[in-house]
């Protein structure tokens, strides 16, 4: 095995030399579909979940448009349909896949210079199962819908519901596995294929979040692929343990599900953890502060998360003491999530800061996961949940973190790592103009929701008591401020994609060594394996010589 | 494969050396197997939930399951585990004809398991203990009845599916095993699916004794 150190310049990468991952395969459908390069598959992911981004984003919008008046557009049976579906498809079919699936896939064997993940074959299979997921959601959805919400309670899942349940909870099955299969891709190639010198320690926080996010979507999907395949078999055959008239207990389900879907959250924003982790060193040109604080904050994150999943039942009828012992869990979690916003303030002090759309992005996420996570210890506190839940208080919470949060990091991932994927740069300016309109819609959209949620208005209803339209309205038209933002980077992006300048291995000055390949890169990443010989971020004091 | 020459090991780029694509290839499996143990694990958790709940409606469905089919089964399957690790030894050591022998004896104890399975699910479906489909027994404890009987019925179909998907694997090697494609530098498959139908089987001790075994100690 030939190897080469990075320390030098004597290995420039050269441009134009060998074809891209893009080219190399050739241009047909079947050279795409067939591909078991980690890099068009995550190409085909990133197709894939925006197609679902907007499906989602579409349900929302007729959500937030109901909601401008009190007596509601829609019949409360269609309203009821249409925030299941904003529900199930921007969890299982964009957030959970978000990052991981995207930047995830494509980064990863860059990042730990290996040419490709541990098990490609199982990559492409997971993209399939995803895809066939997907059609089975869609076909659910179209056929007329499901009215549960995403929660899928029983016993109205089992019982009572008129909706397409087994088809989506088919859906939400199969994408679980397709899941699996990605994180278990993760473990398993981090674990093995690291390149030489690159220690546990040397690698970059975002192969750290994702490892972390991996360990729960092998550890924690399992548990919901099982409970919502007894859903269905209880909800036709009309036998099981779910129903309190068969016997059965609804509490269970609710262990259930939710042993899974808190993990979930973190799912949900863990690898936003990692990108944020990666474009502020970059942007405030420093290293990470506090660099095993914050790899350990991610581990400790998917631990604990297993152990807090109650704080969604305070007010379902589990005892006072396990309220006790789940609301206590729930303050611990707190921490390393605030260990991380510390480091990344810390890591901004005295910084070079520049403030082009990742790090705006980066910036917004801090701001904004802030309010999720600081909300989130409000509604952990027993008492004040009993007055919160299932009110839009909650709603804003898990917004601000999953929205907020997770979708900023997604859209500075996409904008920090654009010119590696498609070796164009974006227009910055439109850029900065979405980063913003995205920030000042989101905080309109949902901040009066934390309002209108302490002022008692509940979650899932078509209507609501005429005092609270202010608020609505307020809400509704922040939601057109960030679907514009949502929809401007469809047109800049895919403009890019002809007209952008080339965008040269390394545009940013990044350190890492998804940025020591050409842009795009070729098809198995490096030509020689690439030697680690420092640990990640050294932004200063002296950045290695082909940065500056 | 079948064609490859015996000691031509097939590398795929992403590793440098057989070696790490084999332990890569076994890491794979164990953490697979760590999704499963889970996939398991939520219904054995609501399996111990209500029978914790309703002990004497569990422990009387219990006493009526077939005990004998059961234990047999058990043996079955144990001694399908003893032939899977013989085989992956037998590999190990380059013996061609022991390893497909062994790999065929050990789908065959599989087939085996699954019709004495049958069997029993046969002589349910008469008993009419089958919830949902054909299920007609009586008494305070029948809906408790319908519970255990659903979760066995889970349980054991699941545990069945994934024998199924063994018995095509450990089939699919004891082809290649005798066709050559294995060598004492290369059995990885032989390996990992060896892997999985000892999980297999170790779910069925598992099992075992909380389905046959639960209701028949105490009075």
């Amino acid at each position: 095995m030939t190897t080469a150190t990075f320390t030098g310049k004597a290995e420039q990468p050269t441009r134009g030399a060998q074809a891209s991952y893009l080219t190399a395969e050739g241009f047909t459908l079947r050279s795409w579909l067939l591909t078991k390069d980690h890099k068009r598959i995550a190409i085909l992911y990133t197709i894939s979940i925006t197609l679902f981004f907007f499906v989602g984003g579409a349900a929302a919008t007729l959500i937030r448009f109901n909601l401008v008046t009190p007596p509601g557009l829609f019949q409360p049976d269609t309203y009821n349909r249409l925030f299941t579906m904003h529900g199930i498809v921007m969890v299982w079919f964009f957030l959970i896949p978000s990052i991981p699936t995207t930047m995830g896939n494509f980064l990863i064997p860059l990042m730990i210079g290996a040419k490709d993940l541990a098990f490609p074959r199982l990559n492409l299979l997971s993209w399939y199962l995803f895809v066939i997921a997907g059609v089975l959601g869609l076909v659910a959805i179209f056929a007329g819908g499901v009215d549960t919400g995403w929660t899928f309670y029983t016993p109205f899942s089992t019982m009572y519901s008129n909706g397409y349940v087994v088809l989506a909870l088919a859906a939400v099955f199969v994408s679980g596995f397709s899941s699996i299969l990605t994180g278990l891709n993760f473990i398993v190639s981090i674990h093995r294929l690291r390149a030489p010198g690159l220690t546990w320690y040397r690698l970059p926080v975002f192969c750290w979040s994702n490892y972390a996010t991996a360990l729960i979507l092998v550890l924690a999907t399992p548990i919901l692929a099982i409970t919502l395949a007894l859903v269905a078999v209880e909800r036709l055959l009309k036998v099981g343990i779910f129903d309190p008239a068969l016997g059965g207990d609804p509490l269970l389900f609710q262990h259930l599900f939710w042993f899974y879907s808190h993990p979930a959250v973190y799912i949900m924003i863990l690898p936003g953890f990692g990108v944020i982790s990666e474009i502020v060193p970059c942007f405030a040109r420093k290293p990470l502060f506090g660099y095993k604080f914050v790899v350990w904050s991610s581990i400790a994150i998917a631990g604990i998360g297993f152990f807090v999943w109650a704080h969604h039942m305070f007010v379902a009828g589990i005892s006072l003491y396990a309220g006790l012992v789940f609301s206590l869990l729930s303050y611990i979690i707190a921490v390393p999530s605030a260990i991380k916003v510390f480091n990344w303030t810390a890591t901004l002090h005295k910084g070079w800061i520049s403030f082009d759309a990742p790090m705006l992005y980066a910036l917004g996420f801090i701001g904004l996961f802030t309010i999720g996570g600081l909300t989130g210890l409000f509604v952990a506190n027993l008492a004040f949940d009993v007055h919160a839940t299932d009110t839009y208080f909650v709603v804003a919470h898990f917004h601000y973190i999953m929205v907020g949060g997770m979708v900023s990091a997604y859209f500075g991932g996409l904008h920090y790592w654009w010119p590696k994927i498609t070796g164009r740069l974006y227009p910055e300016w439109w850029a900065r103009i979405a980063a913003i309109l995205i920030f000042f819609g989101f905080n309109l959209t949902f901040f009066p929701q934390f309002i209108l949620g302490y002022l008692g208005m509940q979650r899932r209803y078509a209507s609501y008591p005429p005092e609270f339209q202010i608020w609505n309205v307020l809400s509704s038209a922040g939601a057109s401020i960030l679907a514009v933002g949502y929809a401007l980077p469809l047109f800049y992006l895919g403009w890019s994609l002809w007209r952008g300048k080339k965008a040269g291995p390394n545009p940013w000055a990044a350190t890492g060594l998804e940025w020591r390949t050409p842009s795009p890169p070729p098809p198995h990443n490096f030509d020689v394996t690439p030697t680690v010989t420092r640990p990640p971020y050294q932004y200063r004091p002296d950045p290695e010589p082909q940065d500056v | 494969m079948s064609e490859a020459p015996l000691d031509q090991v097939h590398l795929e780029p992403q590793y440098a050396t057989a070696r790490q694509q084999a332990e890569t290839a076994a890491l794979g499996m164990w953490v697979f197997l760590a999704t499963e143990v889970l996939f398991f694990g939520g219904m054995l958790f609501a399996y111990t939930y209500l029978r914790a709940t309703f002990p004497e409606g569990f422990a009387e469905a219990a006493r009526e399951t077939h005990v004998v089919i059961g234990t047999i089964n058990t043996v079955v399957l144990l001694t399908s585990s003893f032939t899977m690790a013989w085989a992956v030894h037998a590999a190990e050591h380059d013996r061609r004809r022991a390893t497909a022998l062994l790999l065929a004896a050990t789908a065959l104890l599989g087939l085996l398991f699954l019709g004495l399975k049958g069997l029993e699910y046969y002589k349910e479906w008469q008993e009419g203990v089958v919830p949902g489909l054909n299920f007609h027994k009586d008494g305070p404890n029948a809906h408790v009845a319908a519970m255990f009987y659903y979760l066995y019925f889970m349980l054991t179909g699941v545990h069945g599916v994934h024998v199924t998907i063994g018995i095509g694997l450990v089939a699919l090697m004891a082809v290649r095993a005798w066709r050559g494609g294995f060598s004492a530098r290369y059995f990885t498959p032989v390996e990992v699916t060896g892997l999985y139908w000892h999980f297999v089987d170790l779910v069925w001790i598992f099992l075992y004794p909380l389905i046959y075994l639960a209701g028949r100690s105490g009075p």
